[in-house]
Formats: structure tokens, C-alpha cells, sequence
């Protein structure tokens, strides 16, 4: 009995850990790999052989990485803010109003989140050049919107509508209009909401591919997943590995220690749209 | 007086329902002007292009010709026949192109095999982290990694690691004595499709776990208490209790991953450029608008694999009685 129970528990403990190795072995290879220097990098290491910083150096000094990344901060932050300013009030229209055609507008909102990106590729194209925007970090931030605003819209509404209705009531009675509802009732409540789904778009549309591939041409208007996935070498058949770690550990690691910190918000975002429905 | 009072009485409930109804159609006209700016982005960065790229499919455009007029050219793109005076017919379009139907047979084994494995993996990481037991803020926290990594970044990290003569998985296997040979893994046409699959059930079980364990916890924990004192054996419990009652949150997280997995681009872009083996729709129609300079072509590849989504969806709502429209209950 007790060394089947013993079994039981080391088994458990046994996948337990399978699960930590392999979610974090990756990353982990990726680090060891961007410290290595010259030969070492072609010698499979599972513990760092050697430290060296030129592969970072290397990244941050030769072709436009740094422009890159200030491109990706750029297009990510600006794309958060339109879409918290854009989602804040169509949630409360969403959530706390009732009007005919609710639920059909909240699917078909729903459906927009859930589109193959390639389905508009053509029709964006065209709309980016027309606005004269094409190869400039604005038809990103416009772009992007396609997935940040009706994600965010879903969410805050989702958490909209769990607000009790007498803090409402209150601010009614007192003669409060709805923006004023808003801004002085919901706001004030909503900043865990809104750092959460802020947070989420934000790692969306760093993380983001197919737009920022083919609405930008140049090195200098380029992202950073752009930038990594285009990384070559002197000739077709060197690969700059090393360069690439660098490059993709310099891009992760502010984004996995935001996900840490967060991680009980992002997990309840996550899960909200789904869910709770 | 008594009559007074009646009337008293009425003209209240009177002024009363006007000032609620007042109040309702300043809320309704608040919602109205709050809706507008959202609904206009919409429409211009979702709708009208939608639009515009299944205009484009029924068009010959090219990258040149969008805007000196492409022509109309009907359904040609999708399907068309010529037949020569010999009596011989040809067809042509993408309904009769080799290259789509392997692009959808790709997209579809990819998605029934990534989804399946990531479901059953997700079960179970889900049911171990919804156990108590010491350490489980670090699982928890360790399973995010993975998703927190973009994914063009994770691509680039198993390119390296299944790289086949410096990577650290064909040295582990070697190590282990379960392969005699390297193994090119993103080039050889036989283990492409493989690779894929390993790095995005690597990447997207994580957000599988997270959504089915947000189910699991909402299980009120009585009723295992309670198979408990019965006696009843861990596995019945699991497929009479646990399964029926995560059914709903498992079915959403289904769904979820299956469109994200019909429309793959960025993996498959990355990590096994220009295998026939791995090329998806959303691929395949990518480098027809862009780099064949098929514009016409590959909208309308693009319009077929916005209807296969489309019908997927409907289907898999309709049959799986899923209520997507949370807002509404």
C-alpha cells in the first residue's frame, strides 16, 4: 500500500518535472547558444562552455536590430492605446446597455478575432497603399487593429458586465451622464482589466508576422519578428545562429519576465473570453 | 378625495416611466455615438478589405494593376476549361491546382493532428497543475514560457535545435541510441511535417492547459469528496464527472486552436520555407499575392480559405451546441 502510494507520488513527481524541462529547456538552449563564442557554437553544449557577449554586440552594433526594436515598441504601444481608447466605451455600450442587435454585433466581433489574417491580406494591401501609408510603422498600427480591438473589446466587456449594477444605479440617480459613467465610476475599477488586456494586445502584436511582413520593404521600418526571421549570413549557406540567439533572446526576455510578473492576470484574461461565456 | 389620490397616483407612475424612458433613450443614444468608432474601425481594417479581397479573387489582378484597373474574369480563378477544336479540354483554376489541394491537405492534417495532441497533452497537464502539491506556482509559471515566446522566436530556437548537425536533439537521440543517423529534420520530406507539429504542440499546449484547468477549477470540489468516500475508481470519476463537466470550457479551447491552426503562417514560413510538404493555404496564398505576383490568384485562395473557416465554424458550433455568444445570456 504505501509503496504504491510511493510510486504513485514519484510518478507524479516525475511528470511534474518532464513538464518544467521541457517548457523551459528551449529558452534555456537558446541563452546557452547566444553566450557561445565562435567554435563552441558548433559543439552541442547542454551547460555554457563558455561567456561571451559578442553575439549581443554583434546584433546591437551591425545592421538596424536596434532600429527594429524601437519600431516593434512603437507599433505595440501605440496599437495598445487605440484599442484600450476605442474598447473602453463600445464595452460599455456592450455590457451595460441593452439595444436590439446585441449579441449579433458582440459575434460578429467575436468572428473578426477568429479570421484567417490572409482573407484580408489583399483588400488591406490595397487600402495601405491608397492611404499612402505602405513600408511606414502606420499601416502596422492600423493593420493590427484587426486583432488587438475586437480581443480587447470581448474581454472588457466580459468584465463590464460582472460590475455590480448598483454603483451604476448610484452614479444614475445623482444625474451622472454615460461618460461620466465612465470615466469617474468604471474607469477607476477597471485599471486590472485594463492592464491585463493591455498587456495580452501588447504581446500580440509584438508577436505579430504576416502584416509586418508584407506591409513593410526596408530593413529600417522593419520589426523585430521580421528582422529574426530574415537574419542571414555572409553567404546562403551561413547561418549567424549565434546572431539569432542574441537577437531572439533580447526579444523574449522582456516579454517572459512581464508574462511572470502578470501571470495571475494574464491567466484570468486569458480564460475570460472563453469560459465564462 | 379618494379619487384624487387614484389620479395622484397615476400621473406619478406617469412621470416616472417618462423619466425612465428618457433615461433609457439617452443610454441607447450614448451606446449608440460609444459603438460608432469602434464599429467604423472595423469596418475599414475587417470589412472592407474582406470585401475587396473577394472582389480581387474574381479579378486577373497584379501587384501592378490594382489601381489602373484589373479586369473581371469571373469564377477563371477558381475553375475554367478550354477545349481545343481536337476535341481535348482543359482545365485550370485553383479547384483543379495540384498545389492548393496539397496546401489544404497540409493545413488539414496539421490541424487534426497539432489540435489532438495538444488537447490530450493539455488534459493532462491541466488535471496535474488542478492537483495540490508543492512547487505548482513554478509549473504553472514554467508552462507560460513557451507561450509568452514569439512565435517566429520559438520557430528560430527549434530550427537550431533540430538543426541536423549541430542540434541538440539529434545528439540527444544519438546519446540515447534511438536513431543510428542524423536526422535533417526540416529539410528531409519524410519528418518537415513532424517538426512543425512538435514545435507548435510545444508552444500552444500552455494556452490548452491554461483554458482547460480555468474549467477544471470551476468543478466544485464536493463531488470529488464525495466519489472519494464512495470509493469510486480515478479513472470513472474522470470520464463520468471531470470530462462531462469540462466538456464546455474543453470545447471552446477546441475551437479556439483549431481556426488558429487552419490559418498557420508564421511556423511553417519560418521554419520549413519551401517544403512542398509543409505548405499551408494561408502560405501558399501569401506568396501567390506577394512573391508570384498572382494578386487575382491569390485573393481568391485566400476567399476559399476564409469559406473553409467560415463553415468550419458553423459547423462545429451547430453540432458541438458551443454558446460563443457569451454577451447574450
Amino acid at each position: 500500500m504505501s509503496l504504491w502510494t510511493l510510486t504513485k507520488r514519484s510518478l507524479f513527481y516525475l511528470a511534474v518535472v518532464i513538464i518544467v524541462l521541457v517548457s523551459v529547456f528551449p529558452f534555456y538552449y537558446a541563452i546557452i547558444t547566444s553566450f557561445a563564442k565562435g567554435t563552441d557554437l558548433f559543439r552541442v553544449q547542454y551547460y555554457p562552455h563558455s561567456i561571451s557577449w559578442g553575439n549581443y554586440i554583434n546584433v546591437l552594433t551591425s545592421g538596424s536590430f536596434v532600429q527594429n526594436l524601437f519600431n516593434s515598441i512603437v507599433v505595440a504601444a501605440s496599437v495598445v492605446v487605440l484599442a484600450l481608447l476605442l474598447a473602453v466605451t463600445a464595452a460599455y455600450a456592450l455590457s451595460r446597455v441593452q439595444f436590439r442587435g446585441r449579441s449579433l454585433l458582440l459575434l460578429t466581433i467575436l468572428s473578426v478575432s477568429m479570421f484567417p489574417q490572409v482573407a484580408v491580406l489583399a483588400g488591406l494591401f490595397e487600402v495601405i497603399r491608397f492611404f499612402g501609408i505602405y513600408n511606414t510603422l502606420w499601416s502596422l498600427i492600423f493593420s493590427y487593429t484587426i486583432f488587438t480591438l475586437p480581443f480587447t473589446v470581448w474581454v472588457l466587456t466580459t468584465f463590464m458586465r460582472d460590475l455590480p449594477i448598483e454603483i451604476e444605479e448610484a452614479a444614475i440617480v445623482d444625474g451622472a451622464s454615460p461618460w461620466v459613467i465612465i470615466t469617474k465610476v468604471f474607469l477607476p475599477l477597471m485599471w486590472p482589466a485594463l492592464v491585463t488586456t493591455g498587456l495580452l494586445a501588447f504581446i500580440a502584436a509584438w508577436n505579430e508576422f504576416l502584416f509586418a511582413l508584407t506591409f513593410t520593404s526596408s530593413n529600417a521600418t522593419r520589426t523585430v519578428t521580421v528582422a529574426i526571421a530574415l537574419l542571414s549570413g555572409g553567404t546562403q549557406h551561413e547561418i549567424p545562429w549565434g546572431s539569432i540567439m542574441a537577437a531572439s533572446v533580447i526579444v523574449t526576455v522582456p516579454l517572459v519576465v512581464l508574462v511572470l510578473i502578470f501571470q495571475r492576470k494574464i491567466i484570468s484574461g486569458l480564460t475570460a473570453g472563453g469560459v465564462k461565456g | 378625495m379618494s379619487n384624487d389620490a387614484a389620479t395622484d397616483t397615476l400621473a406619478g407612475v406617469g412621470r416616472v416611466r417618462q423619466h425612465h424612458s428618457e433615461l433609457q433613450a439617452e443610454r441607447l443614444r450614448a451606446a449608440g455615438i460609444f459603438l460608432v468608432p469602434m464599429v467604423v474601425a472595423l469596418a475599414v481594417v475587417a470589412g472592407w478589405p474582406l470585401f475587396r479581397s473577394i472582389y480581387f479573387g474574381f479579378t486577373n489582378a497584379t501587384l501592378d494593376n490594382i489601381y489602373t484597373g484589373a479586369d473581371w474574369i469571373g469564377f477563371k480563378n477558381y475553375f475554367s476549361w478550354i477545349t481545343l477544336p481536337s476535341g481535348k479540354t482543359f482545365y485550370s483554376g485553383i479547384l483543379v491546382d495540384p498545389k492548393w489541394w496539397n496546401a489544404v491537405w497540409n493545413t488539414l492534417r496539421f490541424g487534426v493532428v497539432s489540435v489532438a495532441l495538444e488537447t490530450i497533452l493539455g488534459m493532462m497537464v491541466a488535471l496535474i497543475l488542478n492537483a495540490e502539491f508543492k512547487g505548482r506556482g513554478i509549473v504553472r509559471a514554467a508552462i507560460l514560457v513557451p507561450w509568452a515566446i514569439p512565435t517566429i522566436v520559438s520557430a528560430k530556437m527549434w530550427a537550431w535545435m533540430l538543426n541536423d548537425q549541430f542540434g541538440i536533439i539529434n545528439d540527444m537521440l544519438l546519446r540515447l541510441h534511438l536513431i543510428q543517423d542524423k536526422i535533417a529534420w526540416t529539410v528531409n520530406p519524410d519528418t518537415v511535417m513532424t517538426s512543425i507539429v512538435i514545435v507548435d504542440v510545444w508552444k500552444t499546449t500552455p494556452f490548452m492547459t491554461l483554458l482547460i484547468l480555468a474549467g477544471l477549477q470551476m468543478i466544485p470540489k464536493d463531488i470529488y469528496e464525495a466519489t472519494r468516500i464512495d470509493g469510486v475508481h480515478p479513472l470513472k470519476v474522470f470520464w463520468r464527472i471531470t470530462l462531462p463537466l469540462v466538456r464546455p470550457a474543453l470545447m471552446v479551447a477546441v475551437i479556439f486552436r483549431v481556426l488558429d491552426a487552419m490559418r498557420i503562417f508564421d511556423l511553417v514560413y519560418v521554419l520549413t520555407p519551401n517544403m512542398t510538404q509543409t505548405q499551408t493555404m494561408s502560405v501558399l496564398a501569401q506568396q501567390n499575392l506577394f512573391a508570384f505576383n498572382n494578386f487575382g490568384y491569390g485573393s481568391a485562395e485566400s476567399t476559399l480559405l476564409f469559406l473553409i473557416i467560415a463553415v468550419m465554424t458553423i459547423l462545429y458550433i451547430w453540432l458541438g451546441k458551443v454558446n460563443l455568444g457569451g454577451g447574450a445570456r
